[in-house]
């Protein structure tokens, strides 16, 4: 081949690419079949929540926080409660925490199978999606049987959890773990040893911890890089403290590290819903799930019936909604793909001021071009299924 | 938590001179207030820092202040994995004036200052790379303004005929709902017809 006949190329991945997760647009530079740079153009799934939330109350703005990220939605509404409570100085009841807990940790495994698997399907393997899935169909089953919702739950709410669950079904979730363990020792035997998955996978897309944390990276990124560093752990949340739970860390940051962090971490997801299922049927089987400020938290409807007061914050909280006190905080939680992060300006009035939604997605994302250039054009698939992108939270 | 917080708080105060302007702690959260000449020196130096060693950034974001002669705050995010500590520093600034990039100290910046130029128009100097990055191409005026409607100005729909997207106005089918649901007696800034002759 002659000197004029090597030029580059750009081409397109995406939007409507299979391996691109989403609407993501990818512009890449090639020089061959190396990618020279990575020009990730994002917001085709750009709904504006941010300023959708302002100009509604605080409680109808929750169920925005399912449509972020929806593959874990329980856990974003977690970090919007969790901000409104830290204004409002709300303590939430053991038994809603252990509920919250349950519920995050589902979302955690919910999260974790779909990228797990979808990322091998990326790099060809065919069968973990089909396994994979089935145990999401139960867990969004779960999920539904708490709230009436597969995906848009809308079940935490300032306070506590909007429901109690029935005993039945925390016995079926119970009865659901051990036999997951199964299904995730299959999913490993498919993937962790095989050959084609580890070429694909072992050191593609390498990123030093001190760059992860530069790139604002949070979650199975950093841990993927060698940080014992988990919210849950560090500045622990709802009970976190109480349970026992490990954190899986990887030591070299490459793609084949975070699949197994992710593999391990849903090992220990199952651990800390055994605690919670064990607690919920124990010495939490009774007792509020959610905070008895009748200001913030709906009266049930049976009260409603007797009581004139509970009746009058019916239709109060309904209409009007609740107050939040003039502040500003900032309330984090570690959702399945990293910090997923509320900073809550509030007025004193019952609209937010101000809802910023620091989603990982978003924050691993902008690193593509970092973490790609230099690479074959496969590895970029293989790349973008590790950051673990949803475009809901990175578009908002 | 908060005297860890105040030790801090002192701590940077003084290293920094008078790279601060201000700090509170409210919700147990560090606030430092700071302008636009400091920024970049503050980070840098929250950053390599060892006693901070607030090496992970979180995130950017504008809030609208319309009634302020500085009407934007830049309200940025630090964490320390090392300390385990979050730190917030926040600066004001006024409409079409810039605000030094931090990109320079935090490659984790680059998305979030596109978006915030994006969406609050606040341009960054010093930014490598400042595009639009998640409203649609072409797309004019800054949505998270709070005079920015939250229907927006223009739809799109495709056209039949010209077999594309067309962009038109905003045309409501029905008209904008916004109910103001605040209580008359307690908590609104309105006066209710006939409430002035009780003043008087």
């Amino acid at each position: 081949m002659t000197e004029h006949n090597v030029r580059n190329f750009t081409i397109n991945f995406g939007p409507e690419h299979p391996s691109a997760h989403g609407v993501l647009r990818l512009v890449l530079e090639l020089d061959g079949e190396i990618v020279e740079r990575v020009d990730p153009h994002i917001g085709l799934l750009h709904r504006g929540t941010e300023k959708l939330m302002e100009s509604k109350t605080y409680l109808q703005a929750l169920p925005y926080l399912d449509r972020l990220d929806y593959v874990a939605p329980m856990n974003q509404e977690h970090a919007y409660c969790l901000a409104i409570e830290k204004l409002l100085g709300l303590q939430v009841p053991i038994r809603g925490q252990l509920i919250r807990v349950l519920y995050s940790e589902i979302g955690r495994i919910l999260s974790h199978i779909m990228n797990v698997t979808t990322q091998a399907m990326d790099v060809g393997a065919m069968t973990p999606p089909v396994w994979g899935f089935e145990e999401r169909e139960k867990l969004m089953i779960f999920y539904e049987r708490a709230c009436g919702a597969r995906m848009h739950a809308a079940y935490f709410r300032p306070g506590g959890v909007h429901q109690d669950l029935p005993q039945q079904l925390v016995e079926d979730i119970g009865a659901w773990c051990d036999p997951f363990i199964k299904v995730l020792d299959d999913i490993e035997g498919l993937l962790t040893g095989n050959r084609i998955f580890k070429q694909r996978n072992v050191d593609i897309g390498v990123i030093s911890l001190e760059e992860a944390w530069n790139w604002s990276m949070s979650g199975v990124m950093v841990r993927g890089s060698g940080a014992a560093w988990d919210l849950r752990k560090s500045q622990p949340y709802e009970c976190y403290a109480d349970l026992d739970f490990d954190i899986p860390i990887g030591k070299n940051g490459d793609c084949f590290d975070r699949y197994l962090v992710r593999m391990a971490e849903m090992r220990e997801s199952v651990k800390i819903m055994k605690q919670c299922v064990a607690r919920l049927l124990g010495d939490a089987k009774t007792g509020p799930i959610s905070a008895t400020d009748g200001k913030v938290v709906p009266p049930k409807r049976g009260e409603m019936k007797r009581s004139m007061e509970a009746l009058i914050h019916h239709f109060k909280l309904y209409t009007e909604g609740f107050h939040v006190p003039p502040g500003e905080v900032y309330a984090a939680v570690e959702a399945p793909k990293g910090e997923f992060g509320v900073y809550l300006v509030a007025d004193g009035s019952n609209k937010p001021y101000r809802c910023k939604l620091r989603a990982p997605g978003f924050a691993h994302l902008q690193a593509m071009d970092y973490m790609s250039t230099g690479h074959q054009l496969a590895d970029v698939t293989a790349i973008l299924g590790s950051l673990d992108i949803v475009f809901g939270e990175v578009d908002r | 938590m908060s005297e860890v917080l105040e030790q801090l708080s002192t701590y940077i105060r003084e290293a920094t001179g008078n790279l601060v302007s201000a700090s509170e702690i409210a919700y147990g959260e560090l606030n430092l207030t700071t302008d636009r000449d400091s920024i970049v020196e503050l980070m840098t130096f929250l950053r390599d820092d060892p006693q901070g060693g607030f090496v992970s950034f979180i995130d950017v974001s504008g809030v609208d202040w319309p009634q302020r002669p500085e009407r934007f705050d830049v309200v940025y995010h630090l964490l320390s994995p090392k300390r385990n500590l979050r730190l917030r520093v926040k600066l004001a600034v006024a409409e079409d004036v810039s605000v030094p990039s931090v990109t320079g100290v935090y490659k984790g910046a680059d998305w979030f200052e596109r978006e915030i130029w994006d969406l609050y128009g606040v341009p960054f100097s010093g930014h490598p790379d400042m595009r639009r990055l998640v409203t649609d191409y072409g797309f004019q005026g800054h949505p998270l303004r709070k005079d920015f409607p939250v229907t927006g100005f223009v739809e799109v729909r495709y056209d039949d005929q010209l077999k594309r997207v067309v962009y038109e106005p905003v045309e409501l089918r029905q008209e904008f709902r916004n109910f103001d649901f605040t209580s008359p007696w307690e908590g609104t800034d309105y006066v209710l017809p006939g409430d002035e002759k009780a003043q008087s």
